[in-house]
């Protein structure tokens, strides 16, 4: 069982992220399951999806011990660095969460500029894919190829073809 | 084999329903089950269906009524509050003989509760609800595979018994995504009862909807009716057994909280204590035939997302009063498997 908590603000793309790393997972014949944060959340507050991986059927969709965060914001980390397991990977965004930002000592955190990465790359609303190449590189749960087609093939669905998305990946994947 | 696509429990629900052949949906948003209207607001124009967003759930469900009356394949969707909105509606489809498919994504509490995870409608659904002597065949799944098999049942039993069918889902099963195949479109031929309301010439019979029941049965209505609910009883009971045979105590669940218990079953036998599983998928009909299998039972256990134990009454029906019931329920979050496993153990003592 892998699960898995991405989080950041309202609009920066993170369920979308969590959706493309269900497809992924479904892809590589696992089980999944996706949940949303649907609470009445304050605009600019927090927006967070749970995703889980298993070769057994899942129970819940709901987290218990996590094994890897994705916290797009300082109030992600705040909020959901307590659930991880010890041994468990934090990734963040480096150029919102200072260096010297208080996180557990029993983690690994990869720090990635994701938002300075995408923007480089012209593609400012990338910084989720930017993180999710990350993911891939610095995790076993998929290949950066097996994520690319994931991506691939969630924005063909969707009727985007826009290139640049598949660069911010690759550029994470590097980070 | 269909390509599987990743889907929300919702959405899958609104799919499934449009590849059962319906084309009439209305009803009005609330959480969590708005995304179903969001899904059929563009998708049923797709498939040259009609989709309206009403201003109630009293609207709503009676559009449904008029739907059914002329032989449509009609569905409506809610939670909680405005499933408790639909039940005059109900009461009515029930009287009129109707067929109609009415989905209760259900959320927690009484009141307004809250728009998370519950399983606080149990004594609504499995009851009636409503006014009159009525009670719907209520079916409950537990993923988003089964959501999307379990809405063509819903219809092939509503026409079958020309009654209406409640599907009881939770924000648990309706929010998630999980792969699921979509089986292929089925045309449902609006003219093909003799039932349905037409308009008529002079010398041709009435074709209505009768609404006051003792004019359409005559006085053979109670007879009438009691077949109807002895055969949905005999007939319908529906249900997953996993390792009940030998199990000392039994666990008895539905929906998202029995997908836990059946994870809790596992976890159990690992440490040596045999716990089994009856996964009720009727509702109403309970499913009584189930408990016969449970041979080595000593206790049974209920799991539920509410503060009451809403299923504990009808396991202790099935059971004919023999043996302790106990309840593991939890009204914020489904209950951990360690909590259950204490409950259940707590019951042999």
């Amino acid at each position: 069982m892998i699960e898995i908590r991405f989080a950041g603000f309202g609009g920066q793309g993170v369920l979308t992220t969590g959706m493309v790393c269900a497809t992924a997972g479904m892809d590589l014949g696992k089980n999944v399951t996706w949940y949303p944060s649907y609470g009445s959340q304050m605009r600019g507050g927090t927006a967070n999806c749970s995703v889980k991986f298993d070769d057994k059927a899942i129970a819940s969709p709901f987290l218990k011990n996590v094994d890897i965060l994705c916290a797009m914001n300082t109030p992600s980390v705040d909020s959901f660095q307590g659930e991880l397991k010890p041994g468990a990977v934090m990734f963040v965004d480096s150029g919102v969460v200072p260096e010297d930002y208080p996180v557990r000592d029993d983690i690994k955190v990869v720090r990635v500029p994701v938002n300075e990465i995408a923007h480089k790359a012209g593609n400012p609303r990338g910084a989720n894919l930017v993180m999710l190449g990350a993911m891939a590189a610095h995790t076993d749960i998929f290949t950066v190829d097996e994520i690319v087609k994931a991506v691939e093939k969630f924005f063909k669905k969707k009727g985007i073809d826009n290139p640049k998305n598949l660069e911010c990946l690759k550029l994470g994947a590097e980070c | 084999m269909a390509e599987k696509v990743l889907m929300k429990g919702n959405e899958a629900l609104a799919e499934a329903a449009l590849r059962a052949g319906s084309r009439f949906y209305s009803g009005y948003p609330i959480t969590p089950q708005t995304e179903i209207l969001e899904y059929l607001s563009t998708r049923m124009a797709e498939v040259g269906g009609f989709f309206v967003q009403a201003e109630s759930e009293l609207c709503g469900i009676n559009m449904v009524f008029g739907a059914a009356a002329a032989g449509a394949r009609a569905f409506t969707t809610s939670s909680g509050p405005g499933y408790s909105l639909k039940q005059e509606g109900i009461s009515y489809l029930a009287a009129n003989d109707l067929p109609a498919v009415i989905i209760d994504v259900m959320r927690i509490g009484s009141g307004l509760g809250d728009i998370f995870m519950g399983q606080g409608d149990y004594w609504q659904l499995t009851r009636g609800g409503g006014h009159g002597d009525y009670r719907t065949i209520v079916l409950a799944p537990n993923s988003v595979q089964e959501n999307v098999e379990t809405v063509q049942l819903a219809f092939d039993l509503a026409e079958k018994y020309l009654h209406p069918v409640i599907i009881a889902s939770d924000a648990g099963i309706g929010q998630m995504m999980e792969p699921v195949e979509l089986p292929d479109f089925k045309d449902h031929d609006i003219n093909k009862f003799d039932w349905a309301v037409r308009g008529c010439k002079e010398d041709e019979p009435m074709r209505a909807c009768q609404n006051i029941y003792y004019a359409k049965h005559s006085t053979d209505y109670p007879e009438y009716l009691t077949k109807k609910y002895n055969d949905i009883e005999e007939n319908e009971q529906r249900w997953e057994s996993y390792q009940v045979e030998d199990a000392e105590v039994v666990l008895v669940a539905y929906g998202s909280s029995s997908r836990v218990a059946k994870d809790t079953v596992d976890t159990a036998r690992e440490q040596g204590f045999k716990l089994g599983l009856i996964r009720p998928i009727t509702l109403w009909p309970f499913p009584k035939k189930a408990f016969a299998e449970a041979k080595a039972a000593k206790a049974f256990c209920t799991v539920e997302v509410n503060i009451l134990g809403q299923m504990v009454d009808d396991v202790k029906l099935a059971t004919e009063g023999k043996f302790p019931v106990g309840f593991a329920g939890n009204f914020f979050a489904i209950p951990d498997p360690d909590e259950i496993i204490a409950t259940a153990k707590a019951l042999l003592k």
